[in-house]
């Protein structure tokens, strides 16, 4: 269709694609930014506890759309439906510029040394692929360090005796405590845990030509109305459109990556937002669309020479699909707790993280997010009815006297849990859409039962006169924190990508978001992927020899 | 059987009762538009609107705080069930004629003119006998009850307001006000 080659196109403006763009377009490569959703500001943030990205009720305030991007789900008894982009098991992740960064409750975790080498240092898991990763947090540091710098996080960590090396201090302090964080700190150090701030890419003070969190008790799942919270769309994207470099195309649904008669890969197919079929020419091809939609376009961009898909001559594409295993529990307290001071999330612990007996990994425990009213509903424990008077009493009295402590269990991951390219339903523009199934490790559910009792534990200390476990199901886990269908590794027969997110047998490919988590640590993944993409960038742009002489 | 109870309780009813809670009805749907419509859902009959509201009333009963049906719970899923919702209208249609006619079986009334036990008892039994169609008003009705006014329900913010949490501040503030490090 004759659109003008560039040096790269870049296929999702979410953490990982919006940061590639901006590496190279600084670094003097044109570059096409693809996004299939649009670019919301801070005055789509709407405050609509039904409709949002944390209780899609009536719909998904960021995408996906409801009628157009369907996906099959299969559940461990073989039993398959087409779900919407709001239904549960659809596995959502915001589809905008930005992409979850837009609306997510940001916190900003580096994973810890041992989280990139989980079979080194406790073996083989049965049922599980669990695998060190090709790259040492050491590789990651520097690159971490850019991202919250140049993201920007506040928090204050020094609490945390459990923490990385790291070579420079956060850029922000922690936001002031709520009343939450005031009542859970003494408690866990009498319980001789390690309280701290959370790390958060949400600006305490003004920063980065922002302003700092207003504290309103929208946030997680909405835009933030005053723009303090950090993402890819309100940092590097303008930054990388600011250097003439970069063009961004929102409403753009890519349909394959293409390749030449040789197998090379050419550039992409996608429609633009008028649904006309465009093909767009590059020297490299960079696929950010998230775990699922990564897979799914790597999948779907069949040919002679790739007749599975590229990247997938080893039936690796898709597999290992992860999130997190969240636990916890709530308690309810003698006197009103909630102050309505957000983000609601403020103190943590690593304390759990590694080290458990006789569990592989862990995860990070913190206090939740705000609960908004119709989010309560579902936090009653099971003794109270669902319905009638019981019930109302029962929010009206709780409310204000509870706090929730949540922990993301590290998943062993599993090779049957996948994404496939669905052979039958397809999406609005024809595309097969994502087929996903599997379920969770059993070990998995165990260290999340384990996170739950230790969050009643700490909820008591703090004098909780009634608690209650929030315990995980065996159903798949992907969601915001889906990971691990492309892995890293050296090794092209049982990984996907290098260590640097190339395609083995590609050299213009790269896989840059949490596809390429090998295992997705005992946290929130969003700065991971941050420092994946600088840390790709910086591979990437090390071998670039000038484009357009193939 | 069931219908031919129906119809007859129906005529026995005291009328200026009968009236009263139509006019109730029709009042609060008055307030989401259709002004001039001579039937004030976008979907539901005026007799369904009876028999939901008095369905989600029982839900979340009025006790010191409003309860579901004069926070417009039924103006809430009468609304997404023009939108949203739309898919589950067949359900609606189905699931509140088969609890009338439960209602008229068992007590020779409709079910809005159940007592609090009457009707306690009967959800009771759909809650067992018809899960899937009961979860789904249950949950309406949550979100119409603590949900955005906005949606049109959570009247006046009547269940924030019983919970203790402010009522949304004011929008977009910034733009107009200079903050104080500009």
């Amino acid at each position: 269709m004759g659109l003008r080659k560039v040096n790269a196109v870049v296929v999702g403006a979410g953490a990982g694609g919006g940061i590639v763009a901006k590496e190279l377009a600084q670094a003097g490569l044109s570059v096409v930014l693809l996004e299939r959703g649009k670019w919301y500001t801070a005055f789509d943030c709407r405050k609509d506890d039904l409709r949002n990205q944390r209780n899609s009720t009536l719909g998904n305030a960021f995408g996906p759309d409801d009628e157009r991007d369907p996906r099959v789900v299969v559940d461990p008894s073989g039993w398959e439906r087409i779900v919407r982009g709001s239904d549960g098991e659809y596995q959502n992740n915001a589809a905008c510029v930005g992409g979850g960064t837009l609306s997510y409750g940001a916190m900003a975790w580096r994973y810890m040394e041992r989280d990139f080498r989980m079979r080194s240092a406790y073996g083989a898991v049965a049922g599980s692929t669990l695998e060190d990763w090709p790259i040492s947090y050491g590789d990651l540091e520097p690159f971490y360090e850019k991202a919250e710098w140049e993201i920007g996080v506040s928090g204050d960590e020094s609490g945390n005796p459990f923490k990385s090396p790291r070579r420079k201090p956060l850029p922000m302090p922690p936001l002031a405590p709520t009343r939450e964080h005031l009542i859970l700190k003494p408690a866990a150090l009498r319980l001789g845990l390690h309280p701290f701030d959370i790390p958060m890419l949400r600006n305490s003070v003004p920063y980065g030509g922002r302003q700092p969190c207003m504290r309103c008790r929208w946030c997680v799942g909405f835009a933030c109305e005053v723009d303090a919270k950090c993402g890819t769309h309100n940092t590097v994207i303008p930054k990388a459109l600011a250097t003439r470099n970069c063009e961004l195309r929102t409403g753009a649904m890519t349909k394959g990556i293409l390749t030449d008669e040789r197998g090379r890969v050419t550039g992409v197919a996608y429609f633009d937002s008028d649904d006309r079929l465009q093909e767009q020419p590059a020297d490299l091809v960079v696929v950010s669309g998230g775990a699922i939609e990564s897979a799914r376009l790597l999948l779907n961009s069949r040919s002679r020479l790739h007749p599975n898909g590229l990247g997938n001559r080893y039936d690796l594409v898709g597999r290992n699909l992860q999130g997190h295993t969240y636990a916890g529990a709530n308690g309810l307290f003698g006197e009103v707790v909630y102050d309505d001071i957000g983000p609601g999330a403020s103190i943590a612990i690593c304390d759990y993280n590694h080290g458990n007996p006789d569990l592989v990994g862990g995860g990070l425990l913190a206090n939740e997010f705000i609960r908004l009213p119709y989010q309560f509903v579902g936090h009653a424990p099971n003794n109270v009815p669902r319905w009638g008077k019981a019930h109302k009493d029962f929010m009206r009295h709780a409310y204000r006297r509870s706090i929730a402590i949540r922990g993301p269990a590290q998943e062993m991951p599993v090779f049957d849990s996948r994404v496939q390219a669905d052979p039958v339903v397809k999406d609005y523009w024809g595309i097969p859409v994502a087929r996903l199934s599997g379920g969770r490790h059993p070990h998995s559910i165990e260290v999340g039962n384990f996170l739950a009792a230790k969050a009643e534990a700490w909820l008591q200390e703090a004098g909780a006169t009634y608690t209650w476990k929030s315990l995980p199901g065996p159903g798949l886990s992907a969601g915001q924190h889906q990971a691990g269908t492309c892995r890293m590794g050296k090794d092209p027969q049982t990984s996907v990508v290098d260590p640097y997110c190339r395609v083995h047998e590609h050299d213009n490919l790269f896989v840059v978001d949490a596809s390429v988590h090998v295992t997705n640590g005992g946290f929130n993944p969003v700065l991971t992927i941050m420092a994946i993409a600088y840390h790709a960038s910086a591979g990437l742009l090390r071998g670039w020899k000038g484009g357009g002489a193939q | 059987m069931p219908v031919r109870l129906l119809v007859t309780n129906r005529a026995k009813t005291p009328r200026r009762k009968f009236l009263g809670l139509v006019a109730t009805a029709a009042a609060s749907a008055a307030t989401i538009s259709c002004g001039g419509s001579r039937r004030p859902w976008r979907f539901l009959s005026t007799d369904e609107a009876l028999t939901l509201s008095a369905i989600s009333e029982r839900i979340i009963p009025t006790d010191q705080d409003a309860g579901a049906a004069a926070a417009g719970v039924v103006a809430y899923i009468d609304r997404q069930l023009n939108g949203p919702y739309r898919r589950f209208r067949k359900t609606y249609r189905e699931g509140l004629l088969a609890i009338d006619n439960a209602s008229a079986a068992r007590f020779s009334r409709r079910f809005a003119e159940l007592t609090a036990e009457q009707a306690d008892q009967l959800l009771n039994e759909l809650e067992g006998t018809k899960p899937r169609f009961f979860q789904l008003v249950v949950a309406h009705t949550m979100q119409g009850y603590y949900g955005d006014p906005r949606h049109g329900g959570n009247t006046d913010a009547v269940s924030w307001r019983m919970l203790g949490v402010p009522t949304v501040p004011i929008r977009g503030r910034w733009k107009y006000e200079k903050p104080p490090w500009a």
